[in-house]
């Protein structure tokens, strides 16, 4: 686990100027898109220099997301695994996930650029209701695009979007997940660019999407050192956190980069790693292009991108951030798996032992650190990012463990 | 001297087809081709099916699938069009997502491309900036690099992008993936104004052609005219789509014979 401590107290400075994390990242779209690019990141770098957006997106984190979250000892699973682990309660900011984090700070770009409409990707649900939420806070008109097979999966989080007053539109192309959700929502950003912001979820994407967001996120590893720091005087050991597209993960570890402390993403590994269903993009995939940059990705020899799974909807995607794919190359990251069943045990030892139902997708971390695939120093200091709360997931762990709720 | 450059240096306005490689099935792209060409195509732009076509409508994410599941790869295209090659002179570009291409390797796929008859590429995700040395290395290999505009491009990169481009520039029609509809006349004729002034090399128009009254409402100030989605959407209905391209580019054909002929009066119809 303290391996990677040779690789710090390094300066970070990622990206290059162009969007680039070394090799990765970059700006891979059709034409029409590099004008709104172009206005996004210039929209973001005037922003930032305003005391006043700051003022703003501060005051709305507070009093409408929920923020600090805090930072919860585990008493119980601590004690059985010998060591100490705080969760950082993302699950307890408004809508359910850190998903809130960065739409907050998307429609206030929005606005400032005079965008009507908004549109957005999701696979769990989860971005698409924090989403829905800030345009329906806003006023802004929203559509929110999820693959057919997401619906059935997720059939809570699709009516919570159509409470909020956003208009789901069902992708069937493709595979019907996420990464199809993502291809329909930029051609709908390529034929609305003019008046329509698209309010992407994750640390993926064409450049300067990985940067705002993870820019936007960075507020969960802030929070986490300073609460650490209040509660313990110092800095945790290790931070594990769970990696979709890679968003909670860069928001926790990014803060902590130039910092002597280990870290460690759990992709999803589905239905084994040798199952070839899984989202293990980091662990299995190698270099391509996929939805505007360049990452790690599964695909098959010939290029074709192949269809990820995982029992949980937000990990679901054959990509990978490109900032991770650069941590990952550098050594400066540890990136593992977690199966379905390892994440459902865990799911269930968390809600057991801590009275907290975690989404899967935080319960894959979890599961690294309960299936003893991190070399765990006795008493070290961990920080596990529990990015969302596990409501959306109680019918699919339901079917999972053969019950049936309907 | 190179096809596309020949091409366009001969008078009259150029139709070119687009066709998915191995849609609707592997045995029909040669025959495809050759019959567009009796037809009248001046040119042909063979799509490498992608998983993931994100600047695509709906036609031609169908016939990508289908393509796929045909066994399509980028080496049987590489082969196919030196299948081509070996049968006719018509100016071939290939059209595709930069994923296969980088995971065949860009080295290989341009040198074999090259030995194909390969004429030209287009990578609609691959915008020139993104792409510096896989284009500057293609047409060191006298392969054609087709840059695309729209209608949200500056002026001035249009202007650029024509120089850089060398050949022949591409002006998507409208803001939108391919299959789309037209745009009301007067933002169309007023763009495709804007690039016919802007660009020192000829360029040619697509996205959302689909009739012969939109092809001579195009080719007006255009050097020519890409038809995909309505092309590959009637020969998925057909039995015979070797006949159905036939007819279908006849038609084309004879209404750009009709633009060229009444260009220089201005509006057509
Ligand atoms: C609770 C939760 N955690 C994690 C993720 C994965 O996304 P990311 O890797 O961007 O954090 C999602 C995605 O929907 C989610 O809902």
């Amino acid at each position: 686990m303290n391996k990677s401590s040779d690789a710090v107290l390094q300066r970070y400075e990622q990206p290059s100027r162009r969007g680039r994390f070394g090799d990765f990242g970059g700006q891979y779209v059709p034409e029409t898109l590099l004008p709104a690019l172009q206005e996004l990141e210039q929209a973001y770098a005037t922003a930032m220099e305003e005391k006043q957006f700051k003022e703003d997106l501060d005051r709305l984190l507070k009093i409408f997301a929920g923020r600090p979250t805090p930072l919860y000892y585990a008493r119980r699973i601590s004690e059985e695994l010998g060591v100490h682990l705080y969760l950082k309660r993302e699950d307890l900011a408004h809508t359910g996930a850190h998903k809130i984090n960065n739409t907050i700070g998307q429609i206030l770009l929005a606005r400032r650029m005079g965008k009507t409409r908004i549109i957005a990707e999701t696979g769990a649900g989860q971005h698409g209701v924090a989403t829905a939420t800030v345009a329906a806070r806003f006023g802004l008109k929203c559509v929110v695009y999820m693959g057919d097979e997401d619906i059935h999966r997720q059939r809570l989080n699709v009516f919570r979007m159509e409470l909020l007053g956003a208009e789901v539109r069902s992708v069937n192309s493709g595979t019907k997940t996420l990464k199809d959700a993502t291809n329909e929502a930029i051609r709908d950003w390529v034929a609305n660019v003019e008046n329509t912001h698209y309010l992407l979820g994750s640390v993926v994407g064409p450049h300067p999407y990985p940067t705002i967001i993870r820019d936007f996120q960075t507020v969960i590893g802030h929070e986490t050192k300073a609460q650490f720091q209040h509660e313990k005087g110092r800095l945790p050991d290790l931070l594990v956190a769970c990696v979709g597209g890679g968003s909670n993960a860069i928001g926790m570890f990014y803060p902590f980069l130039e910092e002597p402390v280990s870290m460690v993403g759990v992709e999803a590994g589905g239905r084994g790693m040798d199952s070839g269903d899984h989202a293990a993009s980091l662990s299995l995939g190698s270099r391509g292009v996929l939805h505007g940059s360049a990452s790690y990705l599964l695909q098959t020899s010939d290029g074709q991108v192949q269809l990820a799974h995982s029992i949980s909807a937000g990990l679901d995607y054959p990509g990978v951030g490109p900032e991770h794919s650069f941590l990952k190359e550098s050594g400066r990251v540890s990136y593992l798996t977690a199966t379905d069943e390892e994440a459902l045990i865990a799911f269930q030892w968390l809600t057991k032992q801590e009275g907290i139902i975690p989404a899967l997708e935080p319960a894959h971390a979890l599961a690294a650190l309960q299936q003893n695939k991190i070399n765990l120093s006795p008493g070290s200091n961990i920080v596990l990012c529990l990015s969302g709360r596990g409501d959306k997931d109680v019918h699919t762990v339901a079917s999972a463990l053969g019950k049936d709720l309907s | 001297m190179r096809r596309i450059p020949r091409l366009f240096q001969s008078p009259g306005k150029k139709l070119v087809p687009f066709i998915t490689a191995g849609f609707p099935d592997l045995e029909s792209t040669v025959p495809l081709v050759l019959a567009a060409e009796c037809a009248g195509a001046h040119m042909i732009e063979l799509g490498i099916p992608f998983s993931d076509p994100l600047a695509d409508g709906l036609v031609i994410q169908r016939t990508s699938q289908i393509a796929l599941s045909n066994g399509v790869t980028l080496d049987w295209i590489l082969e196919t069009s030196m299948a081509i090659r070996s049968q006719t002179q018509i100016p071939i570009i290939l059209m595709g997502y930069i994923n296969p291409i980088l995971k065949m390797g860009v080295a290989e796929f341009l040198y074999r491309a090259s030995e194909s008859g390969v004429d030209g590429l287009i990578i609609p995700d691959l915008p020139p900036e993104e792409g510096i040395q896989l284009f500057a290395s293609a047409r060191s290999q006298g392969i054609s690099t087709i840059y695309l505009v729209a209608p949200n491009t500056p002026t001035a990169r249009i202007r650029q992008l024509a120089i850089e481009a060398e050949d022949l520039l591409y002006a998507v029609s409208i803001l939108g993936v391919t299959g789309s509809t037209l745009d009301a006349r007067e933002n169309l004729s007023h763009y495709i104004e804007r690039v016919q002034t802007a660009s020192a090399v000829p360029f040619v128009v697509g996205f959302g052609i689909s009739t012969p009254a939109d092809v001579v409402r195009v080719a007006d100030k255009a050097d020519g005219i890409v038809v995909g989605s309505a092309l590959l959407a009637r020969l998925e209905k057909s039995a015979d789509p070797v006949q159905e391209a036939t007819q279908f580019l006849s038609e084309l054909t004879t209404a750009l014979l009709d633009a060229g002929s009444i260009s220089s009066t201005g509006e057509p119809e």
